[in-house]
């Protein structure tokens, strides 16, 4: 019995739909958890990367060491494909140190460093990017270094950097389809295996691209929705100095209608 | 002398081989307004940075309630809390709106409780006639208003001293004149301030003492009409004279 090719994506559908969906429910959950990891890797290592010199001597040469360490693992993360990273660290740690990790939490780990990598060349430009003079500002009114950056410049930093964060997560949808060499039962392993149990490749690798083109064009367009959010309103209330302060709205409330 | 709020003693600064601040000696009393004059590249900027520490001086005293904040291990960040700064660029907290910009240091560095805050804020920024505004983000506001704000937000952390540097000169000519009626307010509430400024007349009016700065040094100071009117020093006359003909002309 010969099909027709909308006929033989019917019956995946039908039949394999349930496997396409927890493969893909795992793909977003790596790639998820791991752009947030590794988004707050680069926030903490950007960060340490821009501490400020010390007066004393010995603090430098932490200082010193501690970016030395950074730029050794951005370069050795950024300089070798995530496929064998993910071979390396999968199987080392299984020979080497006895651990066993089941193969999505390897996965989780492996995108987070890789995309921690990524992220604190980002950061670290995210927060030049931002004007000096709100250190000094910060630091004039009696912040420390640490105040300073947790107040004034990271939050701006975030902002800053929200698009290239973004581009991460849907570069991290396409990229965790090389976890199948670590056997992740995500949406490029899921559909492998489909396509050896019917000999379908065209239509059941269709299938696969079609999942992957939504969930990344979704992905877009809620960034988008997130950053016009976090822009903020272009208006706000004029408070009549007669007001009393009860009525005020607390900073983070909504502006009303 | 003891009621001197802040004694500076042969303060020096160099940027590398470049030596900015010569060795300064500079004393200011409770209440005293200072108007710092003088050609650009003189000093006066980095001198007024130096006071605050945001440029940390390479020699020298500054001495604070009788102890020296820059000796090893002095509490700066809290130093800084006690000397405000309005900047030429303002440097309002871009995240903030106006309000949270006067109460963040207030409860983060002063540890005070938000709503005491938020009353202290409120009150100066009715004094600054920005108490409308309180919601605005500063991308929303005028270089005038913004300024008035960072004043607010300055006076907000009860800084004993407060520190100018060229406030009004990243202005628009017609906003200018309300910054600096905020600050002649200020002079006049007793308010202690050290001023880096070109607008001449101002400093004549709100300053009860000049001070003119050149290639690193103080080359003379003393009451405005001593120093405006009747200059002694030879380079203090070149500027003013390069000034008068520069304003006319």
């Amino acid at each position: 019995m010969e099909r027709t090719f909308f006929e033989w994506i019917g019956y995946i559908l039908n039949h394999y739909g349930s496997r396409f969906l927890k493969g893909t429910a795992i793909t977003l959950l790596i790639s998820l958890l791991g752009t947030i990891i590794g988004f707050l890797i680069g926030l903490g290592l950007g960060s340490a990367k821009k501490l400020p010199r010390s007066s004393s001597k010995i603090k430098n040469f932490f200082l010193m060491i501690l970016n030395g360490l950074i730029t050794c693992y951005v370069e050795v993360f950024r300089g070798t494909p995530m496929m064998v990273q993910a071979i390396v660290i999968y199987f080392g740690m299984q020979e080497f140190m006895g651990i066993n990790f089941s193969p999505t939490i390897a996965g989780i780990i492996i995108v987070s460093i890789n995309t921690g990598a990524y992220m604190v060349e980002v950061v670290r430009g995210g927060i030049e990017s931002v004007d000096p003079g709100q250190m000094e500002a910060a630091k004039s009114i009696g912040m420390s270094h640490g105040q300073a950056m947790i107040y004034v410049i990271l939050p701006q930093t975030i902002k800053n950097i929200l698009p290239a964060t973004g581009n991460e997560f849907i570069i991290n949808i396409k990229d965790t389809s090389v976890l199948n060499v670590i056997s992740v039962t995500e949406l490029f392993f899921v559909t492998k295996s489909i396509k050896g149990a019917i000999f379908r490749t065209y239509e059941t690798f269709i299938v696969a691209a079609l999942i992957y083109f939504v969930l990344t064009l979704t992905v877009t367009r809620l960034l988008k929705m997130l950053e016009k959010r976090m822009d903020g309103s272009k208006e706000f209330v004029h408070a009549s100095s007669t007001m009393p302060i009860l009525f005020l709205k607390k900073p983070g409330e909504k502006n009303g209608k | 002398m003891e009621n001197n709020l802040i004694e500076i003693k042969n303060l020096k600064k160099s940027f590398g081989k470049i030596n900015v601040l010569r060795g300064i000696d500079f004393s200011i009393k409770k209440g005293d307004v200072s108007c710092i004059i003088g050609p650009s590249g003189s000093g006066k900027s980095t001198f007024l940075r130096c006071i605050n520490l945001l440029d940390y001086p390479t020699s020298g005293e500054i001495i604070y309630k009788g102890e020296n904040v820059l000796k090893n291990n002095y509490n700066v960040d809290f130093y800084r809390s006690k000397v405000g700064m309005v900047f030429q660029q303002f440097n309002l907290f871009n995240n903030m709106n106006v309000l949270d910009n006067c109460t963040i240091g207030q409860v983060k560095v002063l540890k005070k409780d938000y709503n005491s805050a938020k009353e202290n804020a409120l009150k100066f920024l009715e004094k600054v006639q920005m108490s409308k505004f309180i919601e605005a983000k500063p991308s929303q506001l005028s270089g005038g208003q913004k300024q008035r704000v960072a004043i607010a937000r300055a006076l907000s952390m009860d800084s004993e001293i407060l520190l100018f540097d060229e406030p009004t000169s990243a202005l628009d000519p017609e906003t200018v004149g309300e910054v600096l009626k905020v600050m002649k307010d200020l002079a006049q509430s007793g308010l202690t301030m050290i001023i880096v400024t070109h607008e001449m007349a101002f400093a004549k009016e709100v300053s009860n003492r000049i001070v003119f700065m050149d290639d690193g040094i103080i080359c003379e100071q003393g009451k405005p009409e001593e120093i405006l009117v009747n200059p002694k020093n030879e380079r203090t006359k070149n500027f003013l004279f390069r000034f008068i003909v520069g304003e006319s002309g």
